[in-house]
């Protein structure tokens, strides 16, 4: 009897220790962060105090040097910027794209679309050396305005290809009504399938925008001047004098970039690993 | 002038393959409910969006009020349509659903509420305005659609088998109401179904279709009574007639005609089979016998009877009796074509 | 539909597929263009030398190390992805208390941008003040003054940087499996336990054969996902020490974008296409999967 009982109750506790075990792995740096940012600087450096605990009090220093001393700020609303146009390009280029491949074109539209989901497999890595000429060619070598460019070219695949599987959940009946109750095709796409859709494209304004701020190679390439720098870049290789880590501000930089991001990409996690999926989950 | 008329209309949707709609010719009259009534892939549905302009003929014509409107697109067609979904608008309120068409079209705000409050008083929704489409039932659906499909005054009405989605309890008063309306506001009407008791019961006319080809068009008595072929003479009723190959000509009977004895004698001019029972099925108000044909030349052919309970006669399981159908509801078909003869003999 | 529409599609579609092959289509051309000449960063002419770049970085010892460590480290750390991935996903696919917490908690080393994340562990191995190596002179398993230099020696510094991406990479695979295991319909582990299989016949002879399909998408974006980065090493270790954490695209990077020979970083990189190549064979074969069905 007492066996079987602790049969029933193994799976359950092995799998909190489990779960337990992951989150404090995969969060520990973040914890990190934060214990880091607040602590002074002596007691950062002195290797005989429990660096889990505070040995001093804390302090607001290393924010205040991030915030009035660095081009944090400045990185911050680089980030901001860029990922407003990136995001105004993106829906500009992949909302109609989606809809036409999804709809419009039938079964070759359905082939373009997998071939231009391919395209976001092609990596940075392949093409930084190619487009740096790109971009000089065009001006834009250490601007903002290089990755404003270059960015849509992740974010219009894969979001063409989320916004097609949307698209294609939208009964075609609706579409054939709105036709028939008066509306052109153009007209049923704006007036109909876009309201209808705006979960679809809050999805795609929250990839695009992160995107911009996680993307490390192509802005370590093309951007080299520390004040056009997005935060993904500027953090790491800029906040950095010398050869002396700041670890209290970079910690500080690092928690204030990672939770935001972090709990707006959570909030629409489900359908870009839809994007992923297709096909195989069935 | 035909409402709506087609001129040797096909549709072939991957080329090399056989035509969903083949060659129809179709006229509609002022006013009438026409029923296009098919087993599914028969291709009414498919005719049918090809007359709202949502699909493109492969040859043909399509007219509407006497205007050729192939290359029309289906707003400029002035037509409505109920879809079997109904496709109501989900993110709209009942009220904007409604209004959507004339939106479409342009029409001012205080005509658009005018013809709205019109369109919902006529189904009695008005209640419903601020709903969403999620929030109703089925029957409400129904009704929100009717009201968004009639709020234009279309010149012509297409119903792509609105009543499936009802359970079948709502599906009879929802028949009823709908005939009713269409009575009501005169518009003509093209109805798709697959289902014969409501072809039956709301028809003007009935189109019988079959592997996209026009089978039959009639009154639902000519289509029921008179079947141009065997296909129509098997779709409609339920059991179907019953279908007896000989060598140089099939015959055709319906179960309510094939009558037992002591019945059969008061006929008249008639043919008797001998009939052999294999089971009876009691269903309330009538009897269903299942048996075959003995002797003579349709000798072992499967026939079902149906006759009214109240007939108090012992036929009991296994017997074999003597059936027989006035000549009159005895029908011809030829063994090539499948289609009706003028012979009015049975091989002996 | 109807026919003066049939424009409206392409008109739609276009633009999109003119950026894509502006920036992705004449880029991708040219990375094979640079790889067969001698363009350095001020160059303007074109010169076509054949395989002479191939030639040289083949003959290169630094160069065929890095091809090597790329497999290390795209294999060892999606070995350890993968394992680690379906251990979480199947602790998670459950409802619990706090379940969206643990979510979200095991998820941020994905949506965090992985340089900062990267930055975060570079203090953590820290060569002095390591948290690691101070609980570990703690548990008295290293001396005080000889803590390991985790980012410093060749070894460690490699199994540090397959580590961090491991880190990364892993609650991206997770949820992933996640969805496939979620999507398994309820009755057909029930079927498996009314015929009398227990929790681990059933995980590993019906869940794990039916999750096939999604493992194979988790590995096949997890495996270029790795391949092709350089951020956690750029971050980590720059390749060092003595190159030994240098993979292909971290070498494009150094000889191509720092050294300025265009050229040579292009054939280099030339290096990810087969994989890419495979990658795109197996994601097409899915996709049409998905259309059949």
């Amino acid at each position: 009897m007492a066996r079987r009982r602790l049969t029933r109750v193994l799976p359950g506790i092995m799998m909190w220790l489990v779960r337990i075990f992951f989150a404090v792995v995969l969060a520990f740096p973040f914890y990190w962060m934060l214990i880091t940012t607040f602590k002074r600087n002596t007691d950062l450096n002195n290797l005989k105090n429990n660096p889990f605990l505070f040995n001093e009090s804390p302090t607001l220093d290393h924010l205040k040097l991030l915030f009035n001393e660095t081009l944090f700020p400045r990185w911050v609303m680089n980030t901001m910027f860029a990922g407003l146009i990136v995001v105004i390009i993106t829906l500009v280029l992949a909302v109609p794209a989606a809809y036409a491949l999804a709809r419009l074109t039938g079964q070759w539209g359905a082939q373009l679309g997998i071939g231009i989901f391919l395209t976001y497999l092609i990596p940075p890595t392949l093409l930084f050396i190619p487009l740096s000429k790109v971009i000089s060619f065009l001006g834009l070598q250490d601007s903002l305005w290089s990755i404003i460019i270059v960015y849509p070219t992740f974010t219009i695949p894969f979001s063409t290809w989320l916004l097609m599987g949307f698209f294609k959940s939208i009964p075609r009946d609706l579409e054939d009504a709105a036709l028939v109750d008066g509306l052109t095709q153009w007209g049923a796409f704006v007036k109909l399938v876009i309201p209808m859709s705006v979960s679809g494209i809050l999805t795609v304004v929250i990839f695009a925008f992160t995107l911009v701020t996680q993307e490390f190679v192509y802005a370590l390439t093309f951007i080299s001047s520390a004040a056009h720098q997005t935060v993904g870049v500027g953090v790491p290789t800029f906040l950095i004098r010398g050869d002396v880590y700041y670890w209290g501000s970079l910690m500080a930089a690092c928690l204030i970039t990672s939770l935001p991001i972090g709990f707006l990409y959570n909030l629409f996690l489900d359908r870009f690993i839809e994007g992923f999926t297709v096909g195989a989950v069935k | 002038m035909a409402v709506v008329e087609t001129r040797k209309l096909n549709k072939v949707f991957k080329r090399g393959n056989v035509g969903a709609v083949v060659n129809v010719d179709l006229q509609s009259r002022e006013g009438e409910f026409l029923v296009l009534l098919g087993p599914s892939g028969s291709g009414k549905t498919t005719l049918l969006r090809m007359i709202a302009g949502l699909e493109e003929p492969t040859s043909g014509e399509i007219l509407i009020g006497g205007k050729v409107v192939n290359d029309l697109t289906p707003r400029e067609r002035e037509i409505a349509m109920v879809f079997q979904s109904y496709a109501l608008y989900p993110h709209l309120s009942v009220f904007k659903n409604i209004v959507f068409p004339l939106k479409a079209q342009g029409v001012a705000k205080a005509q658009r509420q005018k013809q709205a409050e019109w369109a919902a008083s006529l189904l009695g929704i008005q209640h419903l305005f601020e709903r969403k489409p999620r929030e109703l039932s089925g029957g409400e659906r129904q009704r929100v659609a009717l009201a968004r499909a009639i709020v234009r005054e279309p010149k012509l009405f297409l119903l792509d088998e609105p009543l499936s989605n009802l359970d079948a309890k709502l599906r009879a008063s929802a028949r009823e109401e709908l005939e009713q309306f269409q009575k009501r506001i005169g518009t003509t009407a093209i109805y798709v179904t697959h289902d014969q008791v409501e072809a039956m019961a709301m028809g003007d006319r009935v189109v019988v279709m079959s592997q996209g080809s026009v089978r039959q068009i009639g009154t639902p008595a000519d289509v029921y009574d008179e079947p141009a072929d065997t296909f129509v003479a098997t779709f409609l009723g339920s059991p179907p007639m019953n279908i007896l190959p000989g060598e140089d000509v099939i015959v055709g009977f319906r179960p309510e005609h094939f009558l037992p004895p002591g019945v059969a004698e008061r006929l008249g001019d008639h043919i008797s089979f001998g009939f052999q029972i294999s089971h009876g099925e009691y269903l309330g108000a009538e009897r269903l016998l299942y048996g075959k044909i003995a002797g003579g030349a349709f000798d072992g052919r499967k026939a079902v009877s149906r006759i009214p309970a109240t007939h108090a006669v012992s036929l009991p399981d296994g017997s074999l009796q003597t059936f027989a159908v006035a000549l009159s509801d005895v029908k011809f078909f030829d063994p090539g074509t499948e289609k009706r003869t003028s012979r009015r003999s049975i091989p002996v | 539909m109807i026919r003066r529409q049939r424009w409206l599609g392409p008109a739609m579609f276009m633009p999109a597929v003119a950026y894509i092959l502006a920036l992705v289509g004449v880029p991708f051309v040219m990375a094979f263009l640079y790889s067969v000449s001698d363009a350095k960063v001020g160059s303007v002419s074109y010169h076509y030398v054949g395989l002479q770049n191939f030639i040289s970085i083949l003959h290169r010892p630094a160069f065929i190390r890095a091809l090597q460590d790329s497999f290390v480290f795209t294999i060892t750390s999606q070995v350890l992805v993968l394992i680690g991935a379906n251990i979480l996903a199947l602790s998670l696919k459950d409802a619990f208390p706090g379940r969206r917490f643990f979510r979200f908690l095991i998820l941020l080393p994905w949506v965090a941008p992985v340089s900062i994340g990267s930055l975060g562990w570079k203090w953590i191995l820290d060569s002095l003040y390591s948290v690691i190596s101070w609980v570990m002179v703690r548990m008295h398993l290293v001396n005080q003054y000889d803590t390991p230099m985790w980012l410093g020696e060749p070894k460690l510094a490699m199994m540090s940087v397959i580590l961090v991406h491991t880190w990364h990479m892993l609650p991206f695979a997770t949820v992933i499996i996640l969805a496939g295991l979620t999507a398994i319909p309820k009755d057909i582990p029930e079927a498996a336990a009314v015929d009398g299989a227990g929790f681990f016949r059933t995980t590993f002879q019906i869940t794990i054969p039916m999750m096939l399909p999604i493992i194979n998408v988790a590995v096949l974006f997890g495996a270029i996902f790795t391949f092709t980065d350089m951020t956690v090493i750029y971050i980590l270790t720059r390749g060092g020490p003595y190159d030994t954490t240098q993979v292909i695209p971290t070498e494009a990077f150094f000889t191509g974008i720092l050294g300025s020979d265009l050229a040579e970083g292009a054939a280099i990189s030339i290096f990810l296409v087969p994989l890419l190549i495979i990658a795109a064979y197996i994601a097409l074969r899915s996709a049409h999967r998905a259309e059949v069905t």
